[in-house]
C-alpha cells in the first residue's frame, strides 16, 4: 500500500512531528479550480478592504 | 517654478515621482536621479530565479516612461546632500555621479526645493565574510535581489538540476545570510519555488532542501510574527509556516546568524550561543540591508551625515528615535509624514527611512551577537508612503510651508502580501496574506497587536493567480498606461 505523503513527512524529522499537515482533502482543495475561483473572489475582496483602510 | 528631486526610481521613488509630476503639471519640475536604466518589478525576480520568467519580462526602460510623464531623468547615483547649500550655492543641492546617458563617472550638482530620498537598500553582502564585497554578491552563493542576480541564480539552479538528473544528490540551502537581515519573505518564496520546480522535474528525491533564518521562530517575518484568521481560528504564523515546511519536506534552522560563507559551506551561530556548519551545493542567502551611504554637508562644508542619517545609513524622519526597552515600544514611535526633523524640505520614502526600532522581539546570543530580523518595508507600504510624501510636497509647493502634510504610518496601515510557493496557472500555489496594521498596536489590539478581522492567510492556487495578475498590473501601472492612477499601490 502506498504511504500517505503526510505519513512520510511526520517520520522525516522531529520538528515536523508537531506541525499541522494538510491531509488529502485539504491538499486537493488547494488546486481545485472551482473552489479556488471562489476563494480568488473572496481573497480579492478581503484584500481590497485592507487596501482601502490603508490609503 | 519649484523643483522636486526624487532619489531612486524603485517602488517608492517611481510612485512618488509619477504622482508628483501628474499633480504638479508643467508649472513645476520633477527630476528623478536613479542609477538604473530599467525599472524592475522586484517581487517577480523570484520567478526569474527559477527560470519561469525572463529578465525582460520583469523590467522595462525608464527613459521613455519619464519622457511621457514630463519627468527629467538623470541616470546617476546620488552621492551627497547639501541641505543648506554651500559656499558657492545658496540653494540646497544634491551631488550626483552619472552611471549612464553617455556621462558615466561625471559629477553634477542639482539644486532642489524639495527632495525625496527613496534610494531603498544597499545590499550589504560585505557584512558577512564570504557572502560578498560591499554591495557586490560573492562567488559562493546566489541572490534574487536584482533581476541580474536572479538570472544568474536560475543558471546555477539549472546546473544542479542537471547533476540530479545524472544521479548526484544535491543539497540546497536558502535563507538569510546574516543575523540582522530582513526580507525573509523573499527567501521563503524562493525556497518553495525551487522545491516546486524540482518536484515538477521529478527530481525531488535527489534534493535535500534546507532553510536557514535569523528569525527566532518560523513565521516571524521581521514583524514579530502575526496571528491570522484561518478557517475560523486565530492562528500564529508559526503554525502556518511550520505546516508548509513539513508538508513540503523542507528542514529548517532558526535563530541563526550566518557568520562566514565558504565554497560549499556556511558557518553560523545560534541564539543559544552554539556554533554550527551547513554544507551546500546551491545556496541563495539574502544579504542584510543598510542605507546606500549618502553623505550630508552643511553650508560651511562640515560633515552633518549624523544629523540627517541614522547610523545604519537610513534617513531620519519624524519617528521617535529615543532608545526604549521592548516593553515600552509604541505604535506612535513610527513616523507619519516622513519629513526630516532638521530640514523640512527633505523627505524619505520606502526602505530609505530609518525605522524607530525593530518590530520583532530583540534577541542576542549569550556571546552578545544580535540575532533578530530588522523591520520589513514591503512593496505596498513603500508605494503608499511614496504617494503620501508626493502629496505632501505638492501641497507645500502649491499652498506654502503651512500646508497640510499627508500621513501614512505603518502602525495604521495594512499590507497585502502574496508569497509564491510555486508557479503554474493550474498547479501553482501562493500564501495570500493580509496584515493590519503592519506594526502591531498593543494599545488598540491588546491580544495580538493586530486586527484579526483584517489579518488572514491561506495557501492555494487562487493566491498564485493573484500574484501573477499583480505582476501584470504593477508593470502596467509603472509604465503609466491608461488609467494607471486607479490601480492601488
Ligand atoms: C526578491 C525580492 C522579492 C520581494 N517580493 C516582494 C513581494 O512579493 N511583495 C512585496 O510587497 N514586497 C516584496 N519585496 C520587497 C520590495 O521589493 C521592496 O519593499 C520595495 O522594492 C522597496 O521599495 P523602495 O523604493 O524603498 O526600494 P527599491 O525598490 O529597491 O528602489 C530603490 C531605488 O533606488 C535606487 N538607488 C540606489 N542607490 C541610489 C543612489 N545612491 N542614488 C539614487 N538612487 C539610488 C535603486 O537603483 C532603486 O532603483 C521583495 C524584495 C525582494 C528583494
Amino acid at each position: 500500500m502506498a504511504v500517505k505523503p503526510e505519513e512520510f513527512n511526520f517520520a522525516k524529522n522531529d520538528k515536523f512531528k508537531t506541525a499541522m499537515i494538510p491531509g488529502k482533502f485539504a491538499r486537493a482543495m488547494r488546486t481545485c479550480k472551482i473552489w479556488q475561483f471562489i476563494r480568488f473572489i473572496i481573497i480579492n475582496l478581503k484584500m481590497l478592504v485592507v487596501v482601502s483602510k490603508s490609503h | 517654478m519649484a523643483r522636486l528631486v526624487v532619489l531612486g526610481g524603485g517602488v517608492a521613488g517611481h510612485t512618488a515621482a509619477t504622482f508628483a509630476a501628474d499633480w504638479l503639471g508643467k508649472d513645476h519640475e520633477v527630476v528623478v536621479v536613479t542609477p538604473n536604466a530599467k525599472w524592475n518589478w522586484i517581487p517577480s525576480n523570484i520567478w526569474v530565479g527559477v527560470g519561469e520568467m525572463s529578465k525582460e519580462e520583469v523590467t522595462f526602460d525608464l527613459a521613455p516612461v519619464y519622457e511621457k510623464a514630463g519627468i527629467t531623468y538623470k541616470q546617476a547615483k546620488a552621492v551627497s546632500l547639501n541641505p543648506e547649500g554651500s559656499a558657492k550655492r545658496n540653494k540646497p543641492f544634491v551631488t550626483i555621479e552619472y552611471t549612464g546617458q553617455g556621462k558615466v563617472g561625471h559629477s553634477d550638482e542639482i539644486e532642489y526645493d524639495y527632495l525625496i530620498n527613496a534610494t531603498g537598500p544597499k545590499l550589504n553582502f560585505g557584512a558577512t565574510p564570504g557572502l560578498g564585497e560591499g554591495s557586490n554578491l560573492g562567488a559562493h552563493t546566489v541572490s534574487v535581489c536584482t533581476a541580474d542576480h536572479a538570472e544568474h541564480a536560475s543558471h546555477e539552479l539549472t546546473k544542479i538540476m542537471d547533476k540530479m538528473r545524472k544521479g548526484q544528490r544535491q543539497k540546497i540551502l536558502i535563507g538569510t545570510g546574516h543575523g540582522m537581515c530582513t526580507c525573509q519573505g523573499a527567501a521563503f518564496e524562493y525556497i518553495f519555488n525551487v522545491e516546486h520546480e524540482i518536484r515538477k522535474a521529478g527530481l525531488r528525491d535527489m534534493a535535500d532542501i534546507q532553510w536557514i533564518s535569523n528569525e527566532a521562530f518560523m513565521g516571524d517575518f521581521g514583524m514579530g510574527g502575526l496571528h491570522m484568521n484561518v478557517g475560523g481560528y486565530v492562528v500564529s504564523s508559526r503554525i502556518f509556516t511550520e505546516s508548509l515546511f513539513a508538508e513540503r519536506g523542507v528542514n529548517y534552522i532558526t535563530g541563526a546568524h550566518v557568520n562566514k560563507v565558504e565554497k560549499g559551506k556556511v558557518s553560523y551561530e545560534l541564539l543559544d550561543g552554539s556554533m554550527g556548519e551547513e554544507s551546500f551545493d546551491f545556496s541563495m542567502l539574502i544579504p542584510p540591508f543598510a542605507g546606500v551611504g549618502l553623505k550630508a554637508y552643511n553650508k560651511a562644508g562640515d560633515d552633518i551625515t549624523d544629523t540627517v542619517f541614522a547610523p545604519n545609513g537610513f534617513m531620519k524622519v519624524d519617528a521617535d528615535y529615543t532608545p526604549k526597552a521592548y516593553e515600552e515600544w509604541k505604535a506612535t514611535d513610527w513616523p507619519r509624514t516622513y519629513q526630516n526633523p532638521t530640514y523640512k524640505n527633505l523627505f524619505a520614502a520606502g526602505i530609505a527611512f530609518a525605522p524607530p526600532h525593530i518590530i520583532s522581539k530583540p534577541a542576542k546570543s549569550p556571546n552578545g551577537t544580535v540575532i533578530n530580523p530588522t523591520p520589513p518595508r514591503t512593496g505596498m507600504p513603500s508605494g503608499i508612503i511614496g504617494k503620501a510624501v508626493a502629496h505632501s510636497i505638492c501641497n507645500l509647493i502649491k499652498n506654502g510651508p503651512e500646508a497640510h502634510l499627508h500621513e501614512a504610518s505603518m502602525a495604521e496601515m495594512g499590507a497585502a502580501c502574496v508569497a509564491s510557493a510555486g508557479k503554474g496557472w493550474l498547479d501553482g500555489t501562493a500564501a495570500a496574506m493580509t496584515v493590519y496594521p503592519v506594526v502591531p498596536d498593543y494599545d488598540k489590539y491588546p491580544g495580538t497587536g493586530r486586527d484579526t478581522d483584517y489579518t488572514f492567510g491561506e495557501i492555494g492556487l487562487a493566491g498564485h493567480w493573484i500574484k501573477h495578475i499583480l505582476h501584470y498590473l504593477f508593470m502596467y501601472k509603472a509604465k503609466l498606461k491608461p488609467f494607471w492612477k486607479v490601480i492601488p499601490e
